[in-house]
């Protein structure tokens, strides 16, 4: 079990690719653990897809190499693909085929006799809560419907490495969650999931190790506490009863937090986004903490809530600029 | 039909992780298939969206029968002093030219259908590499197929009488279909080296107009200018119109049909390579 977590699924080494002037991924490096779920985290624009595509052998690399389960993408495309399978970002199904019909193809295509590919396919719409519109044209799904047959057709034959290129962008929170619940299950029965998204909060939910990229470069990666600490805890956001308990509020946490206190236009409204080190002891700990301080010295919160260092505070924190002028950039 | 388009995800009954997670562990990986069987599976597709959209079916019934109509009546007196007269000349000839143009439908297909998220996933499948392509052409052959019996079956009630007999029409239906399957290599070709569905359409029309005209399909070249015949004489669909043409009529034109064959050799020869190699770098 040791061995089997220590090999790398995937191994990049300086992975390039230029479209036009534009250095699309601009040397990428990445060891992806086998058995794991790894996540890109970057906005868009950043290279993510561009990356996905290489490794899935749907580019060839400008420069660099990648290898796949120790498998070169370019010179051992063949075996590379017979281990990976592809959820894009845009629905890798045919749109005018039935459900049924997408994953009967497919599975024809991946060996299976007639009678195998549909037995395969009702118990996989069956599992993804599809078998009601087996029969109806893909075209008339919904996104999250068409995400999970996506994800079926993905795992028509249990791959060993799984690519989520933004799986839950455009769902709703139900789909997502759901989608989420699909990824679980599929990395506890050993397949390795890299998985690209825009949220943060995705990438720390599902993921045990990510990597920041942008403008085609990884910027940051490690464990999701390691990344974290490197960009803060968050933020703690305050609502008081009375405006005028704000400036005495204000002094308190920052006392208490350590942290840069910041007094919204809102002027019963404050936010304080914990430092670094609230990584260590747990921003919970150091706001309830701060909490107690407040209620000690006599100030009333109405609300109160701990954010997640957004993907926005991320970026700024690492690269001193937002995320939307990524893609200016880029282009 | 617009009802179903608005079904939300609430609808949807959950995922059942427990089954999800047998099925992962129960899945076994089947051998790969055979190159033949990858491009059957994909033709399968084809005949599939046929089944879906049967109004994409249109260009190969109602075109050809517009065709046969329009140049039996058009041509048939001045040309052969009767419709019935010319189109025991005309039909074999304007089937192949029908046929043939019919063929550039496929650019267009590979065009649009290579912009969707779908041909990522067929290009990341670890099956034969032209098996997508070459199931486009399989779908298509089935297409020509139709246009070839509704064409006969229009020619046959105007008074076609081919002198081959069932025989001879079938193996002059075999060979254009065969030619047609060789020749839209050219457009899978133009489906994926050209960025848009227009121009696609607008370099295949440049292609095929020249080629389907300057031809033997209406008259014999015999009247026409030298320079011109040296063109119309050795030109792919000349071949194949005089060999479709006698074996329909019963004789056994070797030297057209070895011709035809040769030319559709030659297509896929030049043109597959190049296919499969834009298909692997796009």
């Amino acid at each position: 079990m040791s061995q089997q977590t220590a090999d790398l699924a995937i191994e990049t080494a300086g992975l390039v690719k230029t479209f036009g002037a534009t250095r699309a991924v601009d040397g990428v490096d990445l060891a992806v653990p086998a058995g794991t779920v790894y996540g890109v985290l970057g906005p868009n624009g950043a290279g993510k897809t561009t990356t996905v595509k290489m490794l899935a052998t749907l580019l060839r690399p400008d420069a660099g190499e990648a290898h796949v389960f120790g498998r070169d993408v370019v010179r051992e495309a063949d075996e590379v693909r017979g281990r990976v399978s592809l959820t894009g970002q845009y629905a890798s199904v045919d749109e005018d085929l039935t459900g049924m019909e997408n994953l009967v193809l497919l599975g024809r295509l991946l060996g299976h006799g007639k009678k195998g590919a549909r037995a395969r396919g009702e118990r996989l719409l069956a599992a993804f809560g599809l078998a009601e519109a087996a029969g109806r044209q893909v075209k008339h799904y919904s996104g999250g419907m068409r995400r999970r047959l996506d994800i079926a057709a993905s795992i028509l034959n249990t791959p060993d490495l799984l690519f989520l290129d933004e799986p839950t962008t455009g769902l709703d929170p139900r789909s997502r969650n759901q989608v989420w619940e699909i990824v679980r299950a599929v990395v506890a029965q050993g397949t390795t999931v890299l998985l690209t998204t825009q949220y943060l909060d995705e990438a720390d939910r599902l993921a045990s190790r990510i990597a920041v990229i942008d403008r085609g470069r990884v910027i940051a990666e490690g464990t999701k506490g390691e990344l974290k600490a490197s960009v803060g805890a968050g933020s703690v956001h305050l609502r008081l009863r009375d405006p005028a308990q704000r400036p005495r509020a204000a002094e308190v946490l920052r006392r208490a937090l350590g942290a840069a206190v910041q007094e919204e236009p809102d002027p019963v409204a404050l936010t304080a986004r914990l430092g670094a080190a609230a990584g260590d002891d747990g921003a919970a700990g150091q706001a309830a903490r701060a909490l107690g301080e407040l209620a000690a010295t006599g100030i009333t919160v109405d609300d109160f809530s701990l954010g997640q260092p957004s993907l926005d505070e991320v970026f700024l924190a690492l690269t001193g600029h937002g995320t939307h002028d990524s893609e200016e950039v880029a282009a | 039909m617009s009802t179903t388009a608005t079904t939300g995800t609430k609808d949807l009954a959950p995922v059942s992780a427990e089954s999800l997670a047998a099925l992962l562990v129960a899945g076994e990986r089947p051998p790969r298939p055979s190159a033949l069987s990858a491009s059957l599976t994909f033709g399968w597709r084809a005949v599939l969206k046929i089944k879906h959209v049967p109004e994409q079916l249109f260009d190969v019934t109602a075109f050809p029968i517009m065709m046969v109509l329009m140049y039996t009546y058009l041509f048939g007196g001045a040309l052969a002093g009767s419709p019935k007269e010319y189109i025991q000349f005309l039909l074999p000839g304007i089937l192949v030219m029908s046929v043939v143009m019919i063929t550039m439908y496929t650019g267009v297909s590979v065009n649009t259908d290579i912009e969707k998220g779908v041909f990522d996933r067929f290009r990341s499948l670890p099956v034969w590499r032209p098996a997508p392509m070459v199931g486009y052409l399989l779908g298509d052959a089935l297409r020509y197929t139709i246009a070839s019996v509704v064409m006969l079956s229009v020619g046959l009630v105007l008074g076609y009488r081919p002198g081959g007999g069932a025989g001879g029409v079938l193996a002059g239906i075999a060979l254009l279909v065969l030619f047609s399957f060789a020749f839209s290599w050219i457009w899978t070709m133009f489906g994926l080296l050209l960025r848009t569905e227009k121009s696609v359409m607008g370099v295949s029309m440049m292609v095929i107009f020249p080629l389907t005209f300057l031809s033997n399909v209406f008259v014999d070249p015999r009247t026409m200018p030298g320079w011109l015949q040296a063109f119309v004489n050795n030109s792919p669909v000349t071949h194949l119109s005089s060999a479709v043409r006698g074996l329909m009529a019963g004789d056994w034109p070797a030297d057209e049909v070895a011709w035809s064959l040769g030319w559709a050799g030659l297509f896929v020869v030049v043109f597959g390579p190049v296919t499969m190699r834009l298909y692997n770098r796009k």
